[in-house]
């Protein structure tokens, strides 16, 4: 008996499903995740884009295929890596490994430390109060997303970034083709990019005039022109550009489905509401509930045959992990599809796990503890101004959220 | 030129992200979700300082073991 034929026997691969399974529905998890779990933990999917791919959904599974060294980003530029976007990305952090990887990110890590974020609250607070402040002048009805959800992380992330707010219209457009899949066309996506490398290259050329300004920006200017081998030209604008776009598309987005979810959960709101202490608890317990991404991205390539939730995954072959499946995984959540603030230890995946560990994730968990406690609290008798079924849900993006969200309070 | 490091985690800042256990597989790994570094003491070797000053919670010191000085994470 030939090898091959020996390893073709020790598995049996399955028809792929299409992925994800069906239009996103609201913040609903598709109970297709459930099935899996139970019945079939390593699935054969089909993306919109690129080749099949193993999907898997149970807890465990999800962490080995994000942690485990033996899979690894780098590969995917070499391949037709399956995708819910068109575009393919072939640069950046999330399609290195160590040690290149590491390269990068240690220039990054140390901007966002929980303790250089800390030191970020009270400023962050006092954006929140004023922009709330500014909402209850105009009164009932207003849109929480353009008025508090969309101006604070963006603020935040240019005063740490140390970009312009007054730049903010221009740089928000640019910054959905990050997370845009068919909401754009393909031309208006490279556009949009080309617009914010360009964007981010003038302030970098600001920087090299006046080297004396301390903020995130300048420090990587810095660190490219004190050793070049450290960061190319390319590395720094697209670094501090993808800062810039994911470093708020996905907190603008978070904060309008955590309060939603909390409307349809109004004991909870009232114990938050009652008790702000609980916001931190809070907070984790929603970025374990909330389904943020329409399904799962970023596979990760073997390099070297791997046993995964009793699947023999080949060396070479591409694996998605679900972090929103992770998340609901009973074995690790008890009643997992509760929205629980009392649950003592939540491991949960929402920032992903392993080297591409959010790289902002304690900035998003500062940011969304001052948001949720902020309005929960100074909004007291929050609700929708509109019918739910009024409420537009974004379409054609890799994250799901409102497009505006009517409040009355 | 110290001759050893000493590596620390602190379980009570650690979240269990697995960034160190990613950058530097040889000295830290999870268990029970949370790091735990291979070795208390190894030889100096970069990608351990790569790993404590990639932690976002800080939960890993470098020390000299002979004079206990903290060589990572940077201030």
């Amino acid at each position: 008996m030939t090898e091959s034929a020996q390893t073709t026997e020790s598995r049996t691969v399955p028809p792929a499903r299409q992925y994800p399974f069906g239009v996103p529905d609201r913040l609903v998890v598709d109970p297709t995740y459930g099935e899996l779990r139970e019945n079939e933990p390593m699935t054969r999917v089909q993306l919109p884009y690129g080749e099949e791919a193993w999907l898997a959904t149970r807890y465990e599974d999800v962490r080995t295929v994000l942690g485990d060294v033996r899979f690894g980003r780098a590969p995917a530029v070499q391949r037709d890596e399956p995708r819910l976007t068109p575009r393919q990305q072939y640069s950046g952090m999330l399609t290195m490994d160590p040690p290149d990887h590491t390269r990068l990110r240690r220039l990054v890590a140390k901007a966002f430390t929980a303790r250089r974020v800390e030191a970020l609250r009270p400023r962050t607070q006092e954006i929140a109060e004023a922009l709330v402040d500014d909402m209850v002048r105009l009164g009932p009805p207003a849109d929480l997303v353009e008025h508090v959800a969309t101006p604070l992380p963006i603020q935040v992330i240019c005063e740490l970034l140390g970009v312009p707010y007054a730049d903010r219209d221009r740089f928000h457009v640019w910054s959905e083709a990050i997370v845009s899949t068919t909401s754009l066309p393909l031309e208006t996506i490279q556009e949009y990019l080309n617009n914010l490398w360009g964007y981010i290259g003038g302030l970098v050329a600001e920087r090299r005039r006046e080297p004396e300004i301390d903020d995130l920006l300048g420090a990587l200017v810095r660190a490219r022109d004190e050793n070049e081998d450290r960061l190319s030209e390319t590395e720094l604008v697209e670094l501090a550009g993808g800062l810039l776009a994911a470093g708020h598309e996905t907190t603008v987005t978070q904060i309008p489905n955590f309060v939603y979810v909390l409307l349809h959960n109004p004991d909870q709101l009232a114990r938050l509401r009652a008790d702000p202490s609980l916001v931190p608890a809070a907070v984790e317990e929603l970025l374990r509930y909330v389904p943020l991404g329409v399904g799962s991205s970023f596979a990760r390539y073997a390099k070297e045959d791997v046993e995964v939730g009793g699947v023999l995954v080949r060396a070479g072959e591409p694996v998605l992990g679900s972090l929103s499946s992770a998340n609901r995984d009973g074995t690790v959540f008890a009643d997992p599809d509760r929205l629980d603030f009392d649950r003592g230890q939540n491991p949960h995946l929402g920032f992903g796990h392993g080297v591409h560990h959010c790289v902002g994730a304690q900035l998003a968990r500062m940011e969304l503890q001052v948001a949720v406690a902020t309005i929960v609290t100074r909004l007291p008798g929050l609700r929708l101004a509109v019918p739910e079924v009024e409420l537009e849900w974004k379409r054609g993006m890799l994250v799901r959220g409102l497009l505006g969200m009517p409040v009355a309070w | 030129m110290s001759t050893a490091w000493r590596l620390g985690v602190d379980s009570r800042r650690c979240i269990g992200t697995s960034i160190c256990a990613g950058t530097a597989p040889e000295h830290f790994r999870l268990v029970g979700g949370l790091s735990e570094p291979l070795a208390d003491v190894v030889a100096p070797a970069d990608v351990v300082l790569d790993a404590a000053d990639s932690c976002p919670v800080e939960a890993i010191t470098v020390r000299d073991a002979t004079d206990d000085r903290l060589i990572a994470p940077e201030e």
